[in-house]
C-alpha cells in the first residue's frame, strides 16, 4: 500500500492483496543474490564506457516544436498552457 | 485481388518493383488486403494505409523516372513499427490504455531513418504494454495469437511484429529488446531476429521501457535482411547520448563458438535442446570450431534482471501523469502496475542497497562472465528460450514463472551484447524452433557471417506461416 503511494498509484484493497502476494514471490527468489560474493565488485549503470556525453548549448529550432506542437496531445489546455490541479492553497492567516 | 506473390526479402522486392512485375500501389494493396483477412491474429493496432499509399507513390515514382535507387537499401520494402515507435501523425499506444489515442508530433529516429531509405509504414504492431512481457498477453488491447497455431503465444514484447513478419502481414519489423522481447518472438513465430549491441542504434523517439538495457532491433526472413536493416538504423543522431559512431570489425576468417554449459541444464526441452546442437553441427561442419565453455552466473540473470528492468521501468513511467499527453495513472494495466510497485519498493530508502545496488553488483559479475568467454571465443551459441511457444493462459496468472522465461534472453541485455535469433525448424507440434547466436559488444558483422553460412549451407527457404 506504501510502495502503491510512493508510486502514485491508486489500487484497490483486491489488488493490495493479488499484488502483494504475487510480488512478495518474486521478492523472495531475489534472495538467491545473496550466495554472490560482491564484497570487491563494482556496481554497473552502464555499459556503453562512455561518460560525460556533451553537446553545444546551442538551440536548433529545426529540432524544437512549436508551442502549438507541444501542448496537442492534451485537451486541457488554456491559452497554449497545460491546465494543472492548484498546488498551493489560498492563505488563511491573512 | 492481386495475381501476385509478395517476394519475402529485400532484394527479391527491389528486383520485381523495379521488373515492373508489380506497382508500389499493388504491393501496398496486397500486403492491406492480407493485414485484412488475418485480423483474428490481433497483430496490428493502427493501420497506416494513407501514409503507405503516399510512400508507395513516392517509390512509383522513382521507378518511372528512372532515377538510380542505390541510396535506398530498403527501397520499397513494407515495414510495421512496434507500437512503441513514435510516429508523426499515425497513433502510437505502445499498446497501453494511458496512450489510447496519443498521436506523436515527431518520429522515431530508426522510423525516419527506414522511411529515408524507402520503406514504406504499413501500420503498429501489437506488443505486450510498455513492452513488458514475454507472451504478448500483457497487450491492453488483447492478445496476439501464433499464426503457426493460434492457440499458442506468439511470444513477447514484440508479438505482433513477429507475427506480421511470420504471417506475410509486413516483409519486415522493427522491435525492441530488453530481456529478449525481439528474439523470443522472433524464435516462437520462425523469423530471424536482431538484438542489436547496445548503443549501436538511437533509442530516440522510442517509448522507454527500461534505460540501460533497451536495444532497437528488427524482424525479417533472412539474415541478410536483418544485417541490411541493421545498417540502415544504426549510428548517432545526436539525440541519444549513449549511441557510440564505431566501424564494425570484418569477421575473422577463422571463427569459434562457445557453448555455455549453463544454457543446457535441467529444464530445457529435449526437442529444443536437439534442435541447437543440430545448428551446431551445421557450423561445425563448415569449420567453425566448437568449444565448451562458462558462463558460471547465469542462474542469477533472472534476479538482477527483474531488480534493475523494474527500477528503470518505475522511473520511466513516473512521467505518465495525464497532463501533458495521454490519460492518468488509473489507466495502467495490471503488469505496468506491477512493475511499477516492484521497481520503486527496491530503489526506496532501505531497500537500495540490499536489491539495486547488490543486483548492479552481480550485473557486473555477468558482464565479467561474458568477457571471459570473448577472450577466447568470438560468438557464443545458445538456445532462446528453454520451450518453444506455449500455450494462451498457460503462464498468465503466475508473473514469476513468466519471469524466469527471460533466462536465455536477459543476460545479453544486461551485458549490452548483440544477439540474433534464427529458425531452424519446427517441433512435433508444428510450433517453430531455432537458436541464438551472442558476440561481443559490436560484433553484429561476426553474427550476421555466421548466420548467413548457417541459411546458407542450410539451403534455408522461409515460408509464411499463412497460405
Amino acid at each position: 500500500m506504501h510502495v502503491a503511494k510512493l508510486a502514485k498509484l491508486d489500487i484497490t484493497d483486491a489488488e493490495v492483496k493479488k499484488y502483494s502476494e504475487q510480488l512478495s514471490s518474486v521478492v523472495d527468489y531475489f534472495s538467491e543474490l545473496l550466495e554472490v560474493d560482491t564484497k570487491d565488485t563494482e556496481p554497473t549503470s552502464q555499459t556503453t564506457g562512455l561518460k560525460d556525453v556533451f553537446r553545444h548549448d546551442q538551440i536548433d529550432p529545426k529540432n524544437c516544436l512549436t508551442q502549438g506542437a507541444a501542448v496537442s496531445g492534451s485537451e486541457k489546455i488554456h491559452n497554449g498552457y497545460f491546465k494543472v490541479k492548484a498546488i498551493l492553497a489560498e492563505r488563511t492567516d491573512k | 485481388m492481386t495475381n501476385f506473390q509478395a517476394p519475402l526479402t529485400i532484394k527479391e522486392t527491389r528486383d520485381a518493383l523495379l521488373g515492373k512485375k508489380f506497382s508500389a500501389m499493388e504491393l501496398v494493396n496486397e500486403y492491406l488486403d492480407r493485414i485484412n483477412k488475418n485480423k483474428d491474429l490481433n497483430a496490428f493496432l493502427t493501420i497506416s494505409d494513407n501514409l503507405a499509399y503516399s510512400e508507395a507513390k513516392k517509390i512509383d515514382n522513382l521507378i518511372q523516372s528512372g532515377i538510380s535507387n542505390d541510396q535506398y537499401p530498403l527501397f520499397g520494402s513494407v515495414i510495421a513499427h512496434k507500437d512503441l515507435f513514435l510516429t508523426k501523425g499515425v497513433r502510437t499506444t505502445a499498446a497501453s490504455k494511458v496512450l489510447e489515442s496519443f498521436v506523436p508530433e515527431y518520429s522515431a529516429t530508426v522510423v525516419e531513418k527506414d522511411e529515408k531509405a524507402g520503406s514504406i509504414t504499413i501500420g503498429k504492431t501489437n506488443c505486450d504494454a510498455w513492452a513488458h512481457g514475454a507472451s504478448g498477453e500483457n497487450s491492453d488491447f488483447g492478445p496476439t495469437l501464433n499464426p503457426w497455431n493460434k492457440e499458442y503465444v506468439p511470444g513477447g514484447s514484440s508479438s505482433g511484429s513477429a507475427v506480421a513478419v511470420a504471417a506475410g502481414l509486413s516483409l519486415i519489423a522493427s522491435g525492441t529488446d530488453t530481456g529478449g522481447s525481439i528474439r523470443q518472438p522472433a524464435n516462437f513465430c520462425g523469423v530471424v531476429g536482431l538484438k542489436p549491441t547496445y548503443g549501436a542504434v538511437s533509442r530516440y523517439g522510442v517509448v522507454a521501457m527500461a534505460s540501460s538495457l533497451d536495444s532497437i532491433g528488427c524482424f525479417s526472413h533472412t539474415v541478410a535482411d536483418v544485417e541490411t536493416i541493421f545498417n540502415v538504423t544504426r549510428g548517432g543522431d545526436a539525440f541519444d547520448s549513449t549511441v557510440k559512431n564505431i566501424k564494425l570489425e570484418m569477421p575473422k576468417d577463422k571463427l569459434k563458438i562457445g557453448i555455455p554449459k549453463e544454457y543446457f541444464v535441467e529444464g530445457i526441452d529435449a526437442e529444443v535442446e536437439k534442435f541447437v546442437l543440430e545448428a551446431i553441427k551445421v557450423f561445425e561442419k563448415e569449420g567453425v570450431k566448437i568449444v565448451n565453455i562458462s558462463l558460471p552466473h547465469t542462474k542469477y540473470a533472472i534476479s538482477v534482471y527483474y531488480i534493475i528492468q523494474p527500477a528503470e521501468v518505475s522511473s520511466n513511467l513516473g512521467r505518465y501523469d495525464g497532463i501533458r499527453y495521454g490519460n492518468g495513472r488509473n489507466s495502467f494495466g495490471a503488469e505496468a502496475k506491477r512493475r511499477i510497485m516492484l521497481g520503486t519498493y527496491v530503489l526506496s530508502a532501505g531497500y537500495y542497497d540490499a536489491y539495486y545496488l547488490k543486483a548492479q553488483k552481480v550485473r557486473s559479475k555477468i558482464i565479467d562472465d561474458f568477457d571471459n568467454a570473448f577472450a577466447n571465443v568470438d560468438a557464443i551459441i545458445a538456445p532462446v528460450s528453454a520451450t518453444a511457444a506455449f500455450k494462451l493462459g498457460e503462464k498468465a496468472s503466475d508473473p514469476l514463472k513468466m519471469y524466469l522465461a527471460d533466462i536465455y534472453t536477459a543476460p545479453a541485455n544486461l551485458a549490452g551484447i548483440p544477439g540474433l535469433a534464427i529458425p531452424s525448424g519446427f517441433n512435433k507440434l508444428g510450433i517453430p524452433l531455432g537458436f541464438q547466436i551472442l558476440g561481443p559488444r559490436f560484433s553484429e558483422n561476426t553474427l550476421f557471417a555466421l548466420g548467413k553460412t548457417y541459411q546458407e549451407v542450410t539451403d534455408y527457404k522461409p515460408k509464411l506461416a499463412i497460405k
